[in-house]
């Protein structure tokens, strides 16, 4: 906030207290600034506001002037006299002007949440043992803090459908429902696909998609995320695990550039759900559905779980001491990945730096549609590092095409691939078999069949980093489970084979030494630590940069830099 | 030579026999009398396949633990005779049978009946009889405290070390009184030190009638000599673990057992030589023959295991004394009152002489 | 707090001598060894269990056969000892018990770990964990202590039932408050 717009604040007060809420701020808003909850079900920050739940319903009053002179009312004190509205108004919809008075647990507001908390319950089916979202749940949370405690409904509940298949990730209970209409102005306001609606009416009213339509676009599982309620469930995540055994830790969406903030739900080292996490100069409240289902990664029967040489087991030692022979030569090529984190992305500079020869370094580029909203063209979530890192200095190709006739020319015998496959990206398999491929990489694939060694790398969940996303932000993820059984912690492939290298360096292998290296190294990164990044990310200077033509198209809280000059 | 040898053997292999079973036997005494003290049924599970399944009898005989001192010794010598690395290996091994060794010898002294052939001729049923056979039994029991003071040292470990310290304490202190609280009973029947002697001098009037401080004496002593509660300081499970016992297992610690139960027996029956009448019941005389020899065994043998049980009773029953305490009863208490009634009974024993 | 000074009573001869308290207590030894045992005999002799005993925890069917539990794991959640692991499943839709929709694809309960504590029966929304009148647990290896769910529900057993809860939910379904 600039200093401009702190001038323009507004005071209010919550329960007496005062409060500097800039103006067009709501009173569920400012009252969580004075530290003060207003519950609510149908307001979502993000959202358009209808103030259909009634439940943030609060007390407000503005200082009285007097009609003809228009000069302030007081009290026999001297203090400005309050003119309350005589019944309650409902917070979301209120907007904070000067001098305002707002009371949030007066015995009014009390009975008023009370009474809709009842309502709301009336027709509840109340199946909280077999519902997923107990334990998050905001009708759970509300009836224990506001609730009256007990039922006065004796006559029969309403029956509404239930185990209803929306769409192909999302399930609908409609008893559940409180009609707070979230989803639907979600689908209609962020995800532009409306296909929710009400029909019927009075308590018969119920929630579905338009005729013949299903959800089921790209956005749909956020519909999940901001149900108050259990009534849109993850079919996913259906039964699979109660919310309250998920340990949380955040992580970022691996999937584009876009980076989007994550929380990565974990129990005993297995991966249950990934939700997103806000950040409102990423990536709001909102993620794509397609990063949600990354998690899978972990599990896959495809997974490289053993340090092996020609195909065999052996021990870490044995791979990494004869890698380091194989590296010690001037014939070696290196080809790194988009999806690494920033500090592999250096480390392999490192290893680079002590390789005898030129050693020509790639990215592979992986491309797809933007869609305009959090999943950009790029679809490689790190490639900013590798400018960054100095690991490539132009943005990378589809195919490796140099490096096939670098291979044929027989100038490069040795490649580090390193969570890559070559096969894809056009190196036949005759050129594979005429080199030693030392395959570093979390999943088999073409390339490690070839390989001559296979190192296991750590996926994003399972180690933790940062990632530069498209708007040269320096992003956090934290590990969320341990890796498979025998696989070294961190960044130690990376520190052991820099260790065995001639004039070998040893580094920690913790995220934090290799930041040490890095805000030594890399211009940008001076005198930043990476325990100095906030969860929200930290902007890095891209002026190194600027030439570059990125393929990102504009998305959400994002505006490409050409996009920018060209209309200018 | 060997026609005179081999009776003896024979003899002394039956006693041995005899007293190892009545060992055996009062180990389950003791462990049904706690039983029952405590409300519990003791042991009563243990059986033989055939005897164990006669119809009543040997429900009986189950219920009643009878088979169960079998089992124990079986067990102790089926179990692992483990050595442990940290003890001196000979004086480990050789402590339970020095402590076992003296208690199985006294016995070869204390008459247990009588028989009187066809001559008229009374001699106690006994493997020596010899005329200063309470000298002999007082010397010889008192050896087996070297078992107890060489097992704790041999143990090489902490708890066994102060058993071994304490019984040693306890032993002297208390073999003193001992000593000189049977001084009376001696001076009392004419000087004699034979024990027959002793037990048909009480055909009229038991010692314990006439001496009673005496007897009082010798008792409280005997259980300290035994290292029975409310005297076993030497293994007082409570602060020492099992005292000078603690690294011993299997038959080895079977020894020390039997030793200590042996010694219950043979005191019990020096005390029932000196001050109950022995195999005599008062006016009653005991008939010729080997009719007479079994009846004055067994009467000898109720007596004993009179005493036996209240040996036991008063194991149930009382406290352990500490051990400061244990000190001062022997040397504070104990050995002026012998003294005291030593003296007593000298000048009593010299003025009914020189009177009458 | 005001401190009182009792006056120790001298001991006379005899209570120093030691001897009349030794009567007594031998004269309180021998009336308990004439009394009869009080031992419970174990094996051949059973206790009676009191009302709300804890013994094993078990799984219970309703009256009608349904498995009670839903798999709500908060029994998982309560359990101190963790000795509790459930992993839930889906009721298919063509099943009878449709419209509970969930129900444990596994539960085991560790009976190594457990404590007998009786949480998971205090909590359970559905009334389907019972520590009933089992005591005696015993097995060779470690695997036969961790009770799988069609153990436990062997142990269980069927209880009476006082809600009917789903019956009632279904009834409502088919001619209740319908809005069509």
């Amino acid at each position: 906030m600039s200093e401009g717009e702190k001038d323009k604040r507004v005071p209010i007060y919550v329960d007496g207290q005062e409060v500097l809420v800039a103006p067009g701020t709501n009173l569920v808003e400012a009252a969580a600034l004075a530290g003060k909850e207003v519950p609510h079900y149908c307001y979502h920050p993000k959202l358009s506001v209808v103030g259909n739940c009634r439940m943030c319903l609060i007390e407000m009053g503005t200082p009285g002037r007097d009609r003809a002179t228009g000069e302030p009312l007081l009290n026999d004190d001297g203090s400005p006299k309050i003119m309350w509205v005589p019944r309650p108004v409902i917070g979301c919809a209120t907007t904070a002007s000067p001098g305002m008075h707002v009371r949030t647990d007066s015995p009014i507001v009390k009975e008023c949440r009370e009474g809709v908390m009842e309502f709301l319950l009336v027709n509840h089916p109340l199946d909280c043992p077999i519902c997923d979202q107990a334990g998050e749940c905001r009708l759970q949370e509300f009836a224990t803090d506001y609730g009256r405690g007990y039922s006065r409904f004796i006559e029969e509940k309403n029956v509404k459908p239930k185990r209803t298949r929306i769409g192909p990730r999302v399930m609908l209970d409609d008893e559940r429902c409180i009609l707070c209409s979230r989803c639907i102005r979600f689908t209609e306001e962020f995800a532009e696909e409306p296909v929710l609606g009400f029909t019927d009416r009075g308590s018969y009213t119920t929630l579905t998609t338009f005729p013949g339509k299903e959800l089921a676009h790209n956005y749909s599982l956020n519909t999940v995320d901001i149900c108050p309620v259990g009534a849109l469930t993850s079919t996913d995540f259906r039964f699979k695990m109660r919310v309250w055994f998920l340990k949380e830790t955040d992580s970022i969406d691996t999937e584009s550039s876009v980076g989007c903030n994550t929380v990565v739900g974990s129990r005993e080292g297995k991966i249950h759900r990934i939700t997103p996490r806000r950040n409102d100069l990423v990536n709001d409240t909102w993620m794509p559905d397609s990063g949600r289902a990354l998690y899978k990664m972990t599990e896959g029967d495809d997974r490289v779980l053993n340090y092996a040489i020609d195909g065999k087991p052996c021990s870490p030692d044995e791979a990494f001491s004869l890698a380091a022979t194989l590296l010690n030569n001037p014939d070696v090529a290196i080809v790194g990945s988009g999806r690494l984190s920033l500090e592999e992305q250096f480390l392999l500079t490192r290893i680079r730096a002590r390789i005898p020869g030129p050693t020509p370094s790639y990215l592979v580029a992986r491309t797809g549609q933007g869609d305009g909203k959090l999943l950009s063209a790029d679809r490689n979530p790190n490639v900013r590092g590798a400018l960054l890192t100095g690991l490539i200095e132009d943005l990378p190709a589809k195919e490796l095409t140099p490096l096939g006739r670098l291979v044929n020319e027989g100038t490069v015998r040795t490649i580090l691939v390193v969570g890559e496959d070559l096969s894809a990206a056009g190196l036949t398999r005759d050129q594979l078999k005429r080199v030693s491929v030392i395959y570093i990489g979390s999943h088999h694939n073409e390339t490690s069949s070839l390989a001559k060694i296979e190192i296991p790398l750590l996926t994003v969940f399972e180690k933790a980093g940062t990632f530069v996303n498209q708007q040269f932000r320096v992003q956090k993820f934290a590990q969320a489970i341990p890796g498979p059984k025998g696989v070294l912690f961190g960044l130690s492939n990376f520190t052991r084979l820099l260790a065995l290298l001639p004039g070998g360096e040893t580094l920690a292998p913790g995220v934090s030494a290799a930041w040490e290296q890095m805000a030594r190294e890399v211009p940008e990164l001076e005198g930043w630590t990476f325990g100095g990044i906030s969860s929200t990310g930290r902007v890095v200077s891209d002026a190194r940069f600027a030439h570059l033509p990125f393929i990102e198209t504009a998305g959400l809280h994002f505006e490409p830099k050409s996009a920018v000059a060209a209309e200018a | 030579m060997p026609s005179e040898v081999l009776p003896l053997i024979i003899k002394a292999l039956i006693v041995i026999g005899a007293v190892m079973t009545m060992a055996g036997y009062a180990v389950l005494m003791e462990r049904k009398i706690a039983g029952w003290i405590q409300g519990r049924p003791g042991p009563n599970r243990t059986q033989i396949p055939i005897l164990g399944s006669i119809p009543v009898i040997g429900t009986f005989l189950t219920r009643l633990g009878v088979f169960q001192p079998a089992a124990d010794g079986l067990k102790f010598l089926f179990k692992e005779d483990a050595l442990p690395g940290h003890v001196n290996k000979f004086y480990y091994v050789l402590a339970p049978m020095i402590a076992f060794v003296p208690a199985m010898a006294t016995m070869t002294v204390l008459p247990f009946g009588q028989y009187t052939g066809a001559d008229g001729v009374t001699v106690p049923i006994v493997l020596a009889n010899l005329d200063i056979g309470i000298l002999f039994i007082l010397a010889v029991s008192s050896l087996g405290v070297y078992g107890i003071i060489l097992g704790g040292w041999a143990a090489n470990s902490k708890y066994p070390f102060l058993g071994g310290i304490r019984a040693s304490a306890q032993m002297i202190s208390y073999e003193l009184a001992m000593a000189l609280s049977i001084l009376p009973v001696f001076m009392w029947f004419g000087g004699t030190l034979n024990l027959h002697a002793v037990v048909q001098g009480q055909y009229q009037v038991w010692t314990i009638f006439a001496q009673p401080v005496s007897a009082l004496i010798f008792l409280v002593a005997l259980f300290a000599e035994t290292n029975r509660l409310p005297f076993d300081m030497p293994e007082s499970e409570t602060d020492l673990v099992a005292g000078y016992n603690t690294e011993y297992g299997a038959f080895k610690f079977g020894l020390f057992f039997v030793a200590e139960y042996t010694h219950i027996i043979i005191g019990s029956g020096v005390f029932v030589a000196l001050f109950l009448g022995g195999w005599t019941l008062p006016f009653v005389p005991i008939p010729d023959g080997i009719a007479g020899a079994i009846i004055s065994i067994g009467i000898f043998l109720a007596k004993v295991f009179a005493l036996v049980f209240f040996f036991m009773w008063i194991r149930w029953t009382l406290p352990r004394f500490r051990y400061d305490q244990v000190m001062n009863l022997g040397w504070k208490k104990l050995l002026p009152l012998a003294i005291a009634n030593l003296v007593v009974y000298a000048i009593i024993i010299a003025l009914i002489e020189n009177l009458g | 707090m005001a401190t009182k000074v009792l006056e120790r009573k001298p001991l006379s001869l005899a209570e120093r001598s030691y001897l009349p308290q030794i009567v007594g207590g031998l004269k309180i030894t021998m009336r308990n060894m004439l009394k009869p045992p009080v031992t419970l005999e174990y094996p051949d002799e059973r206790p009676e269990i009191p009302v709300g005993y804890r013994g094993v925890p078990t799984l219970v069917r309703d009256p009608n056969g349904r498995e009670k539990c839903v798999s709500c794991q908060l029994c998982e959640f309560v359990c101190p000892p963790k000795a509790i692991r459930i992993t839930p499943g889906e009721i298919p839709e063509d099943a009878e018990t449709a419209h509970v929709e969930k129900a444990p694809k596994e539960f085991e309960i560790n009976m190594l770990r457990c404590i007998y504590c009786g949480l998971c029966q205090e909590v359970c929304p559905e009334e389907a964990i019972f520590l009933q009148d089992i005591y005696s647990v015993t097995g060779y290896t470690r695997e036969e202590f961790a009770f799988k769910k069609e153990k436990l529900y062997e142990l269980g057993g069927t209880l009476p039932d006082k809600h009917f809860k789903w019956d009632k939910k279904k009834a409502a379904e088919e001619h209740g408050n319908p809005h069509h």
